[in-house]
């Protein structure tokens, strides 16, 4: 028989085998798909950085038409949930056992010095507890008191003019929603937890179980056995992924304003770089124990954390910035959030591809070898 | 009642020794929670520092160049470029070399000196939205002062009315303060889920737990014995975090050290017995670790760890009743930075020591139910 034809037998019997292992345990299908299904639900139904129905305490010392514009400018904010408190001490109280997310509060002499010296104050209280959201809230806060300043000079006849106004466009997302950004990132998070938690514990099991042992004293060749225990993986992990693009484009309204094939293309290089780090993690690690541990510590978390997919990679400090340059997932929600919302930017997708290619190279380069180390 | 205890401490010994005998085992326990810690400490911060912002200022007037200094000279921003034309704003924009794009108008000093307003275009790359809100509000704070001063020295009217905000618990709203308090919870619960999810199906893959069910032990005594290591690891690991974040990132601990213990050792019981529980259910490992991910993951994003639960939908904030890590965030972030005591949070532990109870229960009684 000639080699060629040898290796394909037995690429064809090793890619049978695993599917059939597959096949036969559930636990990966589910990991493939019920995962990702799972966890686009709770995401893109339960995730949200958008501040909603912020609790917010008015005390009014002495209320009177002008008092009552500005609480009133506060009950029609869509974002705020205005309850009245009597007292500042009766307001204080609620925001220290969370009743309130903040106060805001105006003495009584609030009309008097609105007419005659302006620089009125508006005490404001916010719980910092979260600084994000006080931040966000803060924000929203003055953005009601300038809409009221200028509709409070428009009453009195003369129009205020501040010397500096900024007008903000935001592109590629106007509406501020949150969710256009966190669902794309989120599947960059389950492909790498489908990707190096299909495989990792695959190789590791067959250590465990000695049938490695019985793989190497066959014919088989190392890089066929690696071969033949990717290809199945990546179809189904592939089959995830368009499963949670279908879920991000309908179910949540996602805009693609890339191309599709772009799409794929990414994802599935960057299926064999997820499937590359489990195989490496499987070869390093010869009990499912280990291996499922450092799965979940070396892919899940940093996946979330460090790949700027909810928080921003230029603010952290630059050692942490340059360990997100060895986290793939960094990669690839740059590509995702980039082809979902702003289109098909090349040096984006190209820069942050070859990344991926070259992450690709090495986890297989690597896994390959250690492979074959344990030979010997 | 001595046999039983003693059949108890023996169990706990072999448990604790199946865990921490295997050196690669024992690593796994120890250098990534601590690797982890610092790394997320440091990274996960909604705070944003050196925002890469690109000027493209036509007026080149004293106050313009006044507003730009201010602008750039504040910790939040950093100049990548000045521009000199509108055609190299989309480019610097789509390739995420800058977030913030601003323009200042031909007539900017002159519509100021006029006493008009003058605009200034932002363009801000809304790609992450989060990032693009808090990098505007930036903005705005820093426009907010220019114009006080700006009319303080110009002679113009003051507004009538102005927002003097005072931010409490968390005086310069750091977002470490809320961020790493979370970390102590989140990685109890992952090392907690790991260690036990995986030490009845290991047993059962390998058929020793038929072996286990056959010795004289009852089914309560096998449940504590297979507890123990759970939950003396991730206690032992808890403190050890929560000591790093007093002393490394000091986060001020306001509140008393024993209510957070309280509220520490029932969330590791009930993070105990999910693992447990899934273990108990699993045929093999892999089912064992996959029920573990399955549990881990939503617990952590619907606990409050990074976004808020008020922004959920009113089903998925019912939801989260179930999560463990819920509870225990709120006093995790309640003793840290609002100082509350154990009887402030008496709220938050019941429900936790339930969850721990049913589940336990609920495995104790898999152990016999479930023979293939």
């Amino acid at each position: 028989m000639n080699p060629a034809k040898a290796t394909g037998m037995r690429l064809r019997a090793m890619i049978r085998k695993e599917s059939l292992q597959i096949l036969r345990d559930p636990s990966s299908i589910a990991i493939a798909f019920v995962l990702p299904l799972v966890l686009l639900l709770l995401f893109g139904y339960g995730v949200s950085l958008d501040a909603k129905n912020i609790r917010l305490a008015l005390v009014v010392e002495q209320a009177d038409a002008n008092t009552a514009s500005l609480t009133g400018a506060f009950q029609r904010s869509e974002y705020f949930v205005p309850v009245s408190y009597r007292s500042i001490q009766q307001a204080e109280r609620a925001l220290l056992v969370n009743d309130v997310d903040g106060i805001v509060w105006l003495r009584n002499d609030f009309t008097a010095r609105l007419l005659t010296t302006g620089n009125a104050p508006i005490g404001v209280f916010v719980n910092g507890v979260n600084a994000n959201q006080a931040r966000i809230t803060e924000g929203y806060i003055e953005g009601v008191w300038q809409v009221w300043l200028s509709s409070f000079a428009r009453q009195r006849g003369h129009d205020l003019s501040v010397p500096v106004e900024l007008e903000p466009r935001i592109w590629f997302n106007a509406a501020v929603r949150s969710r256009y950004f966190l669902v794309p990132g989120l599947i960059a998070v389950i492909m790498t937890l489908t990707g190096a938690m299909l495989t990792s514990m695959v190789v590791a099991r067959e250590w465990e179980r000695g049938t490695m042992e019985a793989l190497m004293v066959t014919p088989i060749r190392i890089w066929e056995i690696t071969v033949g225990k990717l290809v199945p993986y990546f179809v189904l992990g592939m089959g995830g992924m368009l499963l949670s693009v279908a879920m991000a484009l309908w179910l949540f309204q996602v805009p693609l304003r890339g191309s599709f094939w772009v799409l794929t293309g990414a994802s599935a290089l960057y299926m064999m770089v997820a499937l590359g780090m489990g195989l490496l993690i499987s070869t390093v690690a010869r009990s499912q124990f280990v291996a499922g541990q450092i799965a979940l510590v070396a892919t899940f978390l940093p996946a979330f954390i460090l790949s700027g997919f909810i928080f921003q990679i230029s603010s952290m400090p630059e050692v942490i910035q340059a360990i997100t340059h060895v986290v793939p997932a960094r990669y690839f929600v740059a590509i995702l959030q980039t082809v979902f919302m702003a289109g098909d930017i090349w040096p984006v997708l190209i820069a942050n591809s070859a990344a991926l290619f070259l992450m690709m190279l090495i986890f297989l380069g690597l896994a390959r070898r250690n492979a074959r180390k344990r030979l010997d | 009642m001595k046999r039983s205890l003693q059949r108890i401490v023996a169990l706990a010994i072999k448990e604790l020794l199946a865990v921490l005998k295997d050196k690669k085992s024992r690593i796994v326990l120890v250098v990534p929670p601590i690797l982890q810690l610092l790394v997320f400490g440091y990274a996960a911060t909604f705070d944003l520092n050196d925002i890469p912002v690109a000027i493209y200022n036509e007026d080149r007037s004293a106050p313009s160049r006044e507003l730009v200094a201010r602008i750039i000279g504040s910790p939040h921003f950093h100049l990548y470029t000045y521009l000199d034309n509108d055609a190299q704003i989309t480019p610097l924009i789509d390739n995420k070399d800058v977030l913030i794009v601003m323009h200042l108008g031909q007539h900017f000093s002159a519509d100021l000196h006029r006493g008009d307003t003058a605009r200034v275009q932002t363009i801000i790359d809304g790609r992450n939205s989060n990032t693009a809100l808090l990098a505007l509000g930036y903005l705005r704070n820093i426009v907010r002062d220019f114009n006080l001063d700006w009319s303080m020295r110009n002679g113009r009217p003051p507004p009538p009315a102005t927002v003097q905000v005072r931010s409490w618990f968390n005086s310069n709203m750091e977002s470490r303060w809320f961020i790493v308090p979370g970390i102590i919870g989140l990685l109890s619960l992952v090392i907690t889920t790991i260690v036990t999810a995986l030490s009845v199906a290991r047993e059962r893959e390998a058929g020793t737990f038929d072996q286990l069910l056959v010795t004289p032990m009852r089914p309560v005594e096998i449940l504590i014995g297979k507890s123990f290591p759970g939950v003396l690891i991730g206690v032992v690991e808890g403190s050890f975090i929560l000591m790093m974040a007093v002393l490394w990132f000091e986060v001020p601990l306001r509140g008393s050290l024993g209510a957070l213990y309280i509220g520490m050792f029932l969330f590791i019981l009930s993070a105990v017995g999910v693992g447990l529980m899934i273990s108990s259910l699993a045929v093999t490992q892999q089912q064992g670790m996959l029920g573990a991910f399955l549990f881990v993951v939503p617990a952590v994003i619907l606990s409050g760890f990074a976004t808020p639960i008020a922004n959920m939908p009113t089903v998925v904030q019912w939801i989260t009743y179930l999560d463990p890590l819920r509870y225990f965030l709120i006093i995790l972030r309640g003793v840290f930075l609002e100082g509350n005591s154990a009887g402030m949070l008496l709220h938050y532990y019941w429900p936790m020591a339930i969850i721990a109870l049913v589940t336990l229960g609920f495995a104790g009684w898999l152990f016999r139910h479930r023979i293939n």
